[in-house]
């Protein structure tokens, strides 16, 4: 069947999951576009990684309508399976094996034809950058080695799609930015389509649209630049002794809403550069330690649009493996 | 797709449709199994552990228990003959629980994930995982028939196709019920609780160590419920061109043997299978 162009490749609609009584995911809705990054943003336990195991067939939704490539599809159907590359949050490679048999084997997995697996594999590897090493046992292989090669491994079907837990969690901030252009490459030169869930404000920063995620439940979807203008004014920080009050007398001195965060004062203003000497002339000399200000981030937006920051566990995390929906 | 494709050939050209069902199953089966099998033939100590256990079980219980041990329905049978079809049949249940107690783990934070969000389904799944794991078993359980004559057989004296058959389908039925304990437990201790209480026992009571004897009903009744009795019947039989000698096998004949040795592995297949899908 001739899929419409125009047409996003992946249409999720409605999608519940229930443990129990409790509901993880309150009729989520998404599309992913063709060639398109996207993105799903909440803090743990808000539904992103039940959204990707329904998705890779790992579990099954209470209901849901789901449409791929121009088709209407079962939730994990096996057409779905076949055709996307999967990067789990948990490491998912064979740690006995080298990374050159672990590709081998997923190549076997996803009917890649025998001629091609060699040297599909030996490309993969270079991608990777890991050639020179591709036949050592993967236990020998650094951290941010083996998310490299999950990478390479979940290319090596060549699919449309890329479903991804969380890929960078875990790297470091050279490691994370080299994974981000090497998957804005693929995008760039094989029209892949990713999805990403992730907890990180600076990752969901990099793709082309994201969905806010809190409670299973969507609260916002858009572009990283539409939904940060969305939030208006600065972001002041203010770290000193006793947060609490210092919150109290800011809110009750200049009537601006202030929150306590990690032991620090957070507020949101119309301008910054204006307010902060007004609140450094009132208090008294050493009850501020530092004043940040800086433009609402992703992380801003979140916090403004739920109440809560991404590092909340809104909930404990969903006992995923232990479900029976 | 391939007009669409042509449209703009700047975004699917590159994509590789999807597989046929059939192929898809078979390289799942195909994928698991042989990754079992290299795992297990690439840890030279693992090949060594798992000639030296059974070895060390069969001389020192084999040499303890032989002055006592007298089947009156067999005089002269010697109790290493005797215990050696019983070691076999340890072999291929040993391998199935350390092959199958690790799904617990590779299926939430290992290679099983990658597997089960792939194209195959979860039957072959189980298939591919029974299989490897079984030929680890039968792997080891091949080698030690470099012991048979210590144990009084003669090679030529040996039914293969039947000891074959009976190991196979042991093996098989094993690995799939080790990996429906694994998938419905989901839990380490709880696999190893089950392992102590429930396999073990099964094995010991299972007329490898000693044979069903009606002095004791309630034994005896346990001992004929256990399928694992079937097996080690079965392959008993295989060492002897005539019959076995009497008293030594549970089944009243040779069809009834196979027929539970059989039903158990396509009983536990479908079990594991089902519990596949059901729990996940």
């Amino acid at each position: 069947m001739a899929a419409d162009r125009g047409a996003p490749l992946l249409e999720v609609n409605d999608l519940i999951v229930r443990y129990g009584d409790r509901t993880v995911l309150d009729g989520l809705s998404f599309t992913v576009g063709r060639g398109e990054i996207f993105g799903l943003l909440g803090p743990n336990g808000s539904g992103k990684s039940t959204t990707f195991s329904v998705l890779t067939g790992l579990l099954a939704p209470a209901a849901g309508r789901f449409r791929f490539d121009g088709a209407d599809i079962e939730p994990g159907a096996r057409s779905l399976r076949a055709r996307i590359g999967v990067v789990f949050q948990k490491p998912s490679l064979d740690k006995s094996l080298s990374g050159r048999e672990n590709l081998m084997l997923a190549a076997r997995l996803h009917g890649v034809p025998r001629a091609d697996r060699r040297a599909r594999v030996a490309a993969l590897l270079e991608l990777a950058e890991l050639a020179d090493r591709a036949d050592e046992p993967v236990k020998k292989l650094s951290g941010g080695m083996a998310r490299r090669l999950e990478l390479a491994r979940s290319l090596v079907h060549e699919p449309i799609l890329v479903v991804m837990d969380e890929p960078t969690s875990g790297l470091d901030e050279r490691s994370f930015q080299r994974t981000w252009d090497r998957l804005e490459r693929l995008r760039r030169e094989r029209g892949l389509s990713i999805l990403v869930s992730t907890h990180r404000p600076e990752e969901a920063a990099r793709c082309d649209r994201i969905a806010l995620i809190d409670d299973g439940k969507l609260v916002a979807c858009d572009t990283p630049e539409a939904l940060r203008t969305s939030v208006s004014g600065d972001l002041v920080t203010l770290v000193g002794a006793d947060a609490e009050a210092l919150a109290a007398l800011v809110r009750e001195r200049f009537g601006v809403e202030a929150r306590v965060i990690d032991n620090a004062v957070s507020l949101r203003c119309d301008e910054g550069h204006a307010l902060i000497p007004r609140i450094v002339e009132a208090l008294p000399a050493g009850r501020l330690k530092a004043v940040h200000l800086e433009r609402p981030g992703l992380a801003e937006v979140f916090l403004a649009r739920t109440g809560r920051t991404l590092d909340d566990e809104g909930r404990p995390a969903a006992p995923l493996d232990r479900a029976t929906p | 797709m391939n007009t669409a494709t042509a449209a703009a050939p700047d975004t699917t050209a590159a994509h590789a449709p999807e597989p046929a069902r059939l192929s898809a199953e078979l390289a799942t089966i195909g994928v698991l199994w042989r990754r079992d099998l290299v795992r297990f033939l690439r840890q030279r100590s693992r090949l060594v552990g798992a000639l030296a256990q059974p070895l060390v079980f069969w001389l020192i219980i084999g040499g303890g228990m032989a002055s006592t041990f007298n089947l009156p329905t067999a005089e002269g049978l010697g109790y290493m003959e005797y215990f050696f079809p019983g070691i076999l049949v340890m072999m291929v249940l040993f391998a199935a629980i350390f092959g199958t107690i690790t799904v617990i783990e590779d299926r939430h934070e290992g290679f099983l994930q990658s597997v089960l969000a792939g194209p195959g389904s979860r039957g072959a799944l189980v298939l591919g995982k029974a299989a490897g794991v079984s030929s680890v078993g039968l792997l080891q359980a091949a080698t030690f028939l470099i012991f048979v004559p210590w144990a009084g057989f003669q090679y030529g004296a040996i039914d293969w196709p039947l000891l074959a058959t009976f190991l196979v389908l042991g093996a098989l039925g094993l690995s799939a019920f080790g990996f429906a304990l694994a998938w419905f437990i989901d839990n380490s201790q709880g696999y190893h609780a089950i392992m102590s209480i429930l396999l073990l026992p099964g094995w010991v009571l299972s007329g490898a160590m000693f044979p069903v004897s009606d002095k004791s009903p309630a034994l005896s009744a346990i001992m004929r419920g256990n399928p694992m009795s079937y097996l080690v019947s079965g392959v008993r039989r295989a060492f002897y061109v005539d019959a076995p000698p009497l008293g030594t096998t549970v089944g009243s004949h040779l069809a009834v043997d196979l027929a539970v040795v059989a039903g158990f592995a396509v009983a536990s297949l479908s079990l594991a299978t089902w519990l596949c899908y059901k729990r996940r």
